[in-house]
């Protein structure tokens, strides 16, 4: 996989004219999420749209950080968002009078465990054999979670309930509440993430990227960088798989979280655009939305005939090309594209 | 015969004149075979350099010595029982044709590649395999023949990023900004900022440095190499592909740089003009084997030097006392 991954958030926005500060937009985008959208939207909205694509996007922001960032293909994201789940699960049950916050942590420190271990190859291996062996992860978790029925608090299996959430005696069961606690979770880990990004250790992660060899010459410790881009990936990638399984499904089994789920990850950071904090963003959302679009739209124009059969295929062809597509056309992703049309839309307007 | 060999205009020419011609060293283990053959082929240069010696020992200002390396791959020999003593602030240049085994002393040096025999001496310290890792906390710093910069970092990133072998903070008080981590990374902006300028780079700085042309790229990877404020600075080839004007603000950069820091340099180039204005001494290698040292003005008179560089036989000139 050589793909140019340029760290567009490294780079000051040459945003023309309007002399906003940074800060500006995802202030402003985080106003209208938490004051506009719990007045505006509707229950399908939050439970069909916002609550996945949150969860889906700090996964994305996760695996963003390892293999957009630091150059580590991983086809294990599933798995850590398993982990995350489970822990927090069992951290819930089993640990009494453990809160929310403490359990959220605690998951994604043992998905940052697990992700360690696997990590472990990626001192090795490289690119694709990487990928393969990030496999392993992928098919011990979901085996260990379904074999083992302690995880599951012995459910039939493996299939676990999300316990009632709570913060400081605040009840966040509806959909509001959940679609709050979530997009406070996103917010934070995705602010840290950004600081990360940004700081000497993100230069490293890219250092290691770029050129192993002139890193390691420059000094940097090219194996404890690659072990702690697995290990703050696995964590923030663990955590969302807390949200998927408590803010949004609320019950999950241990196939929810395949190889399938794995590669929509994936195709979210390449999609949205490697090494872009904000392309998981726009990654997600397309593949939140994308196919509610088709399904309605496919129920339009062919009618019966585009059953959930047809749905599932059509699904696949469409995000397969797109992706292509992407590849070909865009290999830095929509984050790229927007930083183009943006670039391009003044000059464009004052012509006219 | 004769070979001419033009100086560049840079005005580099320094201490030149001081550094007297170094035969190969003798009654040392390791010793090169052809290395006393290397003597025997000028006799007239060994008065200067026993004067040398008696005025001080050549041992006693190296500050990086290669002692009887070499270096094979799959049967090719890139590097026979090569001895190389470099001493403190001098420019040496090395010369030879393609495949002489050049980049390959830089490379064992920086513990890119172990040799198959001999070692490295750094700081008073005798390593088999130079540990890479830790070469930049040594006070080496090297740049590469074919690029090797981030090309996913601006100008000062890139820079920054030759810092990092001070970083002593975790990511977690990088995240948290302030006390230790606050302190490094103003340091190290500030840093790469100054080399940056001292490089005339400043007005790029933000740029990605990807989308620099080529000369520019090997500059940048000059000051990611200077931001370490490294002891010895190991160049491979940074003014290839340049043009005139571009070569001749390197050598200015890589003087000033020695002069304005002390730093050692080691220099691998291939425009003669540039390494006979701009180093105080020349080794010359050719199949792997250093086939000469000493001044410019020397190494311009070697009988070797000129065969390899005219690409005569070594075997037609078996008769001058060669023999490989
Ligand atoms: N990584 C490598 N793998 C195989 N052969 C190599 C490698 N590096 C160098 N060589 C061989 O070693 C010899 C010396 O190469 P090198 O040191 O790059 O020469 P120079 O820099 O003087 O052109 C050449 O024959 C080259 O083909
Ligand atoms: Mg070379």
């Amino acid at each position: 996989m050589t793909m140019t991954a340029f760290a567009t958030d490294l780079i000051p926005d040459t945003r023309p004219s309007r002399g906003l500060p940074g800060w500006a937009l995802p202030v402003s985008v985080l106003a209208v999420a938490y004051l506009a959208v719990p007045l505006l939207a509707t229950n399908y909205l939050f439970e069909a749209i916002l609550l996945p694509f949150l969860a889906l996007s700090l996964a994305g922001v996760g695996l963003n950080i390892l293999t957009g960032y630091a150059g580590q293909v991983s086809l294990g994201s599933a798995a850590f968002m398993a982990v995350g789940a489970y822990a927090a699960y069992n951290l819930n049950l089993r640990v009494e009078g453990l809160p929310l916050i403490g359990s959220l942590v605690l998951a994604g420190l043992s998905a940052a465990v697990i992700g360690l271990a696997f990590g472990l190859p990626s001192l090795r291996l490289k690119g694709f054999y990487l990928a393969v062996s990030t496999l392993a992860a992928q098919f011990f978790v979901q085996w260990a979670l379904t074999k083992f029925s302690w995880f599951s608090n012995d459910s039939a299996s493996g299939v676990i309930d999300a316990p009632p959430l709570n913060i400081g005696g605040v009840a966040l069961d509806g959909p509001v509440g959940r679609y709050l606690f979530a997009l406070t979770v996103v917010a934070v880990l995705t602010f840290l993430s950004h600081r990360l990004v940004i700081s000497q250790t993100g230069r490293n992660f890219i250092a290691v990227r770029d050129n192993e060899t002139a890193a390691r010459i420059i000094g940097v410790p090219v194996l404890k960088t690659k072990l702690l881009a697995f290990a703050v990936s696995s964590f923030i990638i663990g955590i969302a798989g807390v949200l998927w399984a408590f803010a949004y499904l609320r019950t999950v089994e241990p196939a929810g979280f395949n190889l399938d789920r794995s590669f929509q990850i994936l195709f979210i950071v390449i999609i949205g655009g490697l090494a872009t904090i904000r392309g998981a963003f726009f990654g997600a959302a397309l593949i939140v939305v994308f196919p509610l679009v088709l399904s309605r739209f496919g129920a339009f124009v062919l009618g019966d005939v585009f059953d959930s059969g047809v749905l599932d295929m059509s699904q696949r062809i469409v995000l397969g090309a797109l992706i292509i597509l992407f590849l070909v056309l865009e290999p830095d992703g929509l984050a790229a594209l927007g930083h183009r049309i943006r670039r391009r839309l003044p000059t464009v307007l004052s012509r006219r | 015969m004769t070979l001419v060999l033009t100086g560049a205009s840079a005005g580099a020419w320094s201490a030149a004149s001081t550094a007297a011609f170094e035969t190969a060293p003798r009654g040392r283990p390791g010793l090169a075979p052809d290395a006393d053959a290397d003597a025997q082929v000028h006799p007239a240069a060994k008065r200067p350099a026993s004067l040398y010696r008696a005025a001080e020992p050549e041992t006693s200002e190296a500050v990086l010595e290669l002692v009887g390396v070499s270096l094979s791959f799959g049967g090719v020999a890139a590097l026979s029982e090569v001895d190389l003593s470099v001493r403190r602030g001098e420019i040496l240049a090395i010369i030879g044709p393609n495949g002489a085994g050049k980049s390959s002393i830089v490379n064992v040096i920086s513990g890119v590649y172990p040799p198959d025999r001999g070692h490295v001496r750094l700081k008073g310290q005798r390593y088999g395999q130079v540990p890479t890792q830790k070469l930049a906390r040594l006070g080496v710093a090297r740049t590469f023949q074919n690029l090797a910069l981030f090309p996913g970092l601006s100008v000062l990133d890139n820079v920054v990023a030759g810092r990092a072998h001070r970083a002593r903070s975790s990511f977690i008080e990088q995240l948290a900004g302030f006390g230790r981590a606050k302190r490094e990374r103003l340091d190290a902006r500030e840093r790469a900022a100054d080399v940056i300028d001292f490089l005339q780079l400043s007005p790029l700085s933000e740029r990605l440095v990807g989308t620099l042309p080529y000369g520019l790229q090997k500059r940048v990877e000059l000051a990611r190499a200077l931001v370490a404020e490294p002891d010895i600075l190991l160049l491979d080839e940074p003014m290839a592909g340049m043009t005139a004007t571009e070569k001749n603000e390197m050598a200015g950069f890589v003087t000033a740089a020695r002069d304005r820091f002390g730093t050692t340099v080691v220099l691998i180039e291939h425009d003669i003009g540039v390494v006979m204005s701009l180093s105080d001494r020349v080794a010359v290698f050719d199949h792997g084997r250093r086939i000469a040292l000493g001044t410019p003005a020397e190494v311009q008179r070697d009988q070797r030097v000129i065969d390899a560089y005219l690409g005569v036989a070594e075997d037609e000139n078996a008769g001058e006392g060669e023999e490989l």
